[in-house]
């Protein structure tokens, strides 16, 4: 038939035109980032070292909680299903990588053994146990309502977590071989991702060109005042960078299948969807588990590289965090995510800190008084920097407030986050109006009545801000 | 009403035939536990005394978790979200009650300021104001009516600041606004009262109840009940032992009286009053509530006092039978009140304090098998998991009273 | 429990094979039998209609057969298998699709997006959506599909509104939607749940143009419906229910003298 073949012809272009304005809008954000944060590290007095650990740190965190927020966006943006457990599937692949990797000897009395198996084996072993995490959840609970499935996941998180810091998990042995989660004070993560970076740049892999090259590239860095352990970080975060493009290719690429099209008419109306003939709970399984595979892998390039994990990080605010990347973004736009990733690290995340750097930096700031009512008393004498050292010692609660605050009013102003709702047409197809059919005064997306979760109101509201 | 709609129909019989197995095998495993502990009690592999401690402890935990749990139920039944931040309501209830405490025991004795903080950068402790039940009886009552008006009032205030604006929005995204307003009181209890745990109360006062000469018997510690010393004597005989059992302390008994004249008196409150018969009406179907003229808002305001000051209340208490609290302790509590109260059934008053002493008890007679005691809430969890994967609608079928 | 009182069935001596074939089913919720030992035949292609007061049971009946909501007895056999408990979707693969009373089309995803979805031989699987060679064939299949669609949609005079978000369209164009889109299944059965609701006169037309078109081709309708005018004029066999039973079976003439079928719907007219 011509006429469909028009369409994917006109199509394509557009495909084509939307992803580039996706692309230029991340890296458009990015720079401006930079250019922030540049701009405060020279007030700060930051030499090249320093501006570029700040840049690389603030991309390297981008990147992994962009990566965290795909696996979310799949789940919810795309499936609707309400994961609050991000937390325990990510300790999941972190502690299932680093059990594997932990050498069978280790040469510390105080470090558990593990199976000693090699890195890239214990990272693939991590996002496996991640997935497999999710398969237990998603068998049972998919069929439960949203809420509940929330609370689920959310008790499954803390299982997970008080678990791993008991004694009874923190070394057993089984069929002979003794491992172990490490308890309490966690496990060293010999399977650190970021070695094999650090080994290119040491040893080359013992390949002549490899180490040629890696040589090439620290002299280049270092003739501009670079040094290596910079370097080798800068490598990891675009190694990283690297494999958020290709999830992030693979979540837009599930989203826009046939497969995606069948989640996204499950987020709508799962009972409609089974009465068209498709097995939901198969399909919620599946985008469950790929989200959670996909977890497991961003948590191991995150914590991995710090070379240590301990339970603590993984409680209930580690999973806030990767849904307020989510919601400040968008639920079901992935360039969304990525940006949503962007503002949460550098605004939200780092920004407070950098502030009271700068603040620290110009003004003379006493030391912070014990008590809030101390500080307050002082501005009946007229000074007010006692609070102000007061408010930047306590800085780290103030952020979760301030995180607080962010979620409620997305939630009340923009519901549909920056990005608003997932626009591009679910199927490998664009079946999505051509170019040179728009704007001739069509009915456009459905005006406020088709966010199942937000009031027409809500929606009317957002719009007029 | 079902958000997002993923409700799969409860009738399905292939759904009804897995529910009735698991619910089988689940009360086979229960049995099988009961029998392995009453002979581990005959064996005395597990003393008696252990036992009973760990019953009462489990029933004091149950009975607190049941009180918080009360405002939980009624506002995920009747607003119709999982409110997150109920956990650190409490959390913050607790410690501006606390302050209020300290500020009437102390005032002109001790610094304002520190009292205000409870003792936050300097150095006043608990010991100076020496405040248990039988020292302080007054200042003790003072804080359980002024903590639990105190919640209803910040729960109030939090409904008409966050949750009135999202009245029409879907529930899932009312619950995300509801971590929201947990971080935000959790961490602005941080910021005031700093992370550090505080000590609020000394050392309650004791009883030991046991046998002495098959005499039941209730003495002020374990060795005047031994040496026969004995405060109360029940005037019957079971053999000839002489051993002390258990031993209670004034806040534990104080925490179970309390607990149970609220029930009484909620139970009374929605039984026989108007409110009730709106809230019930409200929690089936709150459209045809106002349709059929109920004023919905008003019930939304009562049922924020009542669920507040229940768990500031029960927040309080606990706090008064600990001795001590933390920025965390209200959201550590939270799931086990979420467990309580879908195992009880949401909506249902009876089935939060059901729901509440069976994983009160769940916590603590679990340390029988469980190899540390880090594991016990993970097993209450697993409890809580396994209820709404068998049997969602809980114990009682929800409805705000029955 | 009670016995049917079902108007002569034994004219079907001679019929095919039924399609569809539904005996004693019944449900009750909470005390109150909303369909009681419900018993009937459907032949293959052809139009039948089925009636009832408000409260009937219809949609509870529909319910029970596609397994949306499981039966409390009786069974469901649809092309000679016994579909009773089946999960939803899989009797809705074997080839019944059922329509919603109020239009259920996906409001968030384009005419095209609702059209595509409920094609069942297609490959949903994530791991071919996402590999560089597999991934074509998807699309080489996805452009099959697209292609049925706007057959379908031009069919039903919906084309020009194709790219709209389905959430846009007017309550008659949703139901044309709808049967549209259960088209793309490529049932052997349809059973509309009142399908002429809130649809303008207009568009009734076409509608029941197309749908006779269609049982000229082959498929079979069992349709719901209020208007007993409507169904009356239209369906050559009509079932009347009433409180949950089946009162009446036959030819719209034999059913309109049917006594007990006029006194149900006085009865209901005075007290609804």
């Amino acid at each position: 038939m011509s006429r469909a073949g028009n369409v994917v012809e006109s199509v394509r272009a557009r495909l084509a035109d939307s992803d580039y304005s996706d692309r230029s809008l991340i890296v458009g954000t990015m720079l401006a980032i930079y250019v922030l944060y540049l701009l405060v590290g020279f007030s700060l007095g930051f030499d090249v070292n320093g501006q570029v650990n700040a840049l690389q740190r603030i991309t390297f965190l981008t990147a992994v909680f962009a990566m965290a927020g795909l696996a979310l966006n799949l789940h919810w943006g795309y499936t609707g299903l309400f994961n609050v457990g991000i937390a325990g599937f990510m300790a999941v692949g972190v502690y299932a990588m680093g059990m594997a990797t932990a050498p069978q000897n280790p040469e510390t009395t105080t470090a558990v053994p593990g199976l000693g198996l090699p890195i890239p084996v214990g990272i693939l072993i991590g996002i496996l146990a991640a997935a497999l995490a999710g398969l237990i959840v998603a068998l049972p609970a998919l069929r439960l309502r949203a809420d509940y499935l929330a609370i689920v996941t959310l008790g499954l998180s803390e299982i997970v977590r008080l678990s791993f810091s008991s004694n009874t998990l923190g070394e057993f042995t089984i069929a002979g071989t003794t491992m172990g989660t490490g308890g309490n004070s966690g496990i060293n993560l010999v399977g650190d991702p970021s070695k094999i970076v650090r080994q290119f740049y040491e040893t080359g892999f013992g390949i002549g060109p490899l180490s040629d090259l890696s040589g090439a590239i620290l002299d280049s860095f270092a003739s501009v005042g670079i040094e290596q352990i910079v370097v080798i970080n800068l490598s990891y975060t675009v190694v990283v960078v690297g494999i958020l493009g290709f999830v992030y290719v693979l979540v837009q690429r599930l989203g826009n299948s046939p497969f995606g099209r069948s989640l996204k008419a499950i987020k709508e109306d799962e009972e409609t969807t089974q009465s068209l003939g498709k097995n939901t709970q198969l399909l919620k399984a599946k985008s469950f588990v790929i989200g959670c595979g996909l977890l497991g892998l961003a948590a191991i390039l995150w914590q991995g590289s710090r070379g240590l994990t301990t339970p603590d990080t993984y409680m209930i605010e580690l999973t806030v965090f990767i849904w307020v990347v989510v919601i400040i973004g968008g639920a079901g736009s992935n360039t969304g995510t990525v940006l949503g990733a962007a503002l949460f690290v550098s605004i939200l995340d780092e920004g407070p800190r950098f502030f009271r750097d700068i603040v620290n930096a110009t003004f003379d700031i006493p030391r912070a008084p014990t008590s809030i009512v101390e500080a307050v008393g002082s501005i009946g004498e007229g000074d007010l920097m006692p609070l102000l050292a007061y408010v930047f010692g306590e800085l780290a609660a103030l952020q979760f407030v301030l995180l607080g605050v962010v979620l409620i009013l997305i939630i009340k102003r923009r519901p549909e986050g920056l990005m608003g709702h997932r626009k591009e047409p679910a199927s490998t197809l664009d079946i999505s109006r051509p170019a040179t059919e728009r704007g001739d005064g069509a009915p456009g997306p459905p005006a406020g009545s088709s966010d199942p979760e937000a009031g027409t109101g809500e929606k009317e509201d957002a719009t007029d801000e | 009403m079902p958000p997002n709609g993923s409700y799969l129909p409860q009738g399905n019989p292939q759904y009804v035939v897995r529910n009735y197995y698991l619910e089988l095998i689940f009360l086979g495993i229960l049995l099988l536990l009961l029998v392995d502990l009453l002979n581990s009690v005959r064996t005395g592999a597990l003393p008696l005394t252990r036992l009973l401690t760990f019953v009462w402890d489990g029933i004091i935990i149950g009975l607190a978790l049941g009180l918080a749990g009360v405002g939980l139920s009624m506002t995920y039944s009747i607003l119709g979200f999982a409110n997150v931040s109920h956990g650190d309501a409490m959390t913050a209830g607790a410690f501006l009650g606390w302050s209020s405490v300290f500020l009437l025991v102390g005032y002109g004795d001790e610094a304002f300021g520190q009292l205000l903080l409870l003792g936050v950068g300097g150095d006043l402790f608990a010991s100076d104001l020496g405040i248990s039940l039988f020292k302080r009886p007054w200042a003790v009552l003072f804080g359980i009516v002024a903590t639990g008006a105190l919640t209803a009032g910040l729960s109030l205030l939090i409904d008409r600041l966050v949750f009135k604006p999202l009245r029409d929005v879907g529930s899932l995204m009312v619950l995300v606004a509801s971590v929201g307003v947990a971080f935000i009181l959790r961490y602005l209890v941080v910021f005031f009262y700093k992370p550090t745990q505080r000590s609020v109360a000394v050392a309650p006062e004791r009883a030991a109840i046991g046998l002495f000469d098959g005499v039941p018997v209730i003495a002020a510690s374990r060795e005047e009940l031994v040496a026969g010393e004995s405060i109360l004597e029940f005037p019957v005989g079971v053999g000839r032992k002489t051993q002390s059992y258990l031993q209670v302390t004034s806040h534990e008994v104080l925490l179970i009286v309390t607990t149970i004249l609220l029930m009484v008196g909620l139970h009374l409150l929605l039984q026989r009053t108007k409110l009730g018969k709106s809230m019930r009406a409200m929690a089936d179907n709150e459209e045809l509530a106002r349709a059929r003229g109920i004023p919905t808002e008003r019930v939304i305001n009562w049922t924020w006092i009542i669920g507040g000051s229940c768990t500031g209340i029960a927040g309080f208490l606990v706090v008064l039978e600990r001795g001590t609290m933390s920025f965390q302790f209200g959201w550590l509590l939270l799931l086990l009140i979420f467990a309580a109260v879908i195992l009880g059934g949401i909506g249902s008053i009876y089935g939060a304090i059901v729901g509440g002493i069976v994983i009160g008890l769940t916590t603590t007679l679990s340390l029988v098998w469980l190899p540390e005691a880090t594991l016990a809430r993970p097993v209450a969890f697993v409890i809580m998991i396994l209820v709404l994967l068998v049997r969602p609608q809980g114990l009682f079928r929800g409805r705000v009273v029955g | 429990m009670s016995e049917t009182e079902t108007a002569p069935t034994e004219q079907e001596e001679t019929a095919p094979e039924p399609i569809l074939s539904v005996t004693d089913l019944r449900k009750e919720f909470s005390g109150i039998t909303a369909v009681d030992s419900v018993t009937f035949d459907i032949e293959p292609s052809g139009m039948t209609g089925l009636i009832g007061p408000n409260g009937a049971g219809k949609s509870t009946t529909f319910n029970c057969i596609t397994n949306l909501v499981s039966p409390d007895g009786g069974t469901v056999v649809f092309d000679g298998e016994d579909v009773t408990g089946m999960p939803t979707y899989r009797i809705a693969r074997k080839g019944l699709i059922r329509t919603f009373q109020i239009a259920r089309e996906l409001r968030e995803m384009t005419v095209l997006e609702n059209m595509m979805l409920t094609a069942n031989e297609q490959n949903e699987s994530p791991f071919h959506a996402v590999s560089p060679g597999l991934r074509d064939n998807v699309r080489r299949q996805e452009e099959r599909l697209l292609e049925t669609a706007w057959e379908l949609l031009e069919f039903f005079d919906i084309d020009h509104l194709a790219y709209s978000y389905a959430g846009t369209l007017s309550g008659g164009q949703r139901k044309l939607l709808e049967l549209a889109r259960a088209l793309m299944a490529d049932p052997e059965m349809l059973m509309l749940d009142e399908p002429f609701a809130g649809v303008n006169p207009t568009l009734e037309e076409r509608l029941l143009d197309r749908l006779h078109a269609l049982t000229q081709e082959g498929y079979t309708f069992l349709v719901v419906e209020h208007d007993i005018k409507l169904i009356m004029s239209n369906c050559e066999r009509v079932l009347v229910m009433h409180q949950g039973e089946l009162l009446a079976d036959g030819p719209p003439e034999f059913v309109r003298e049917d006594e007990r079928v006029i006194e149900a719907y006085l009865g209901g007219e005075v007290s609804g």
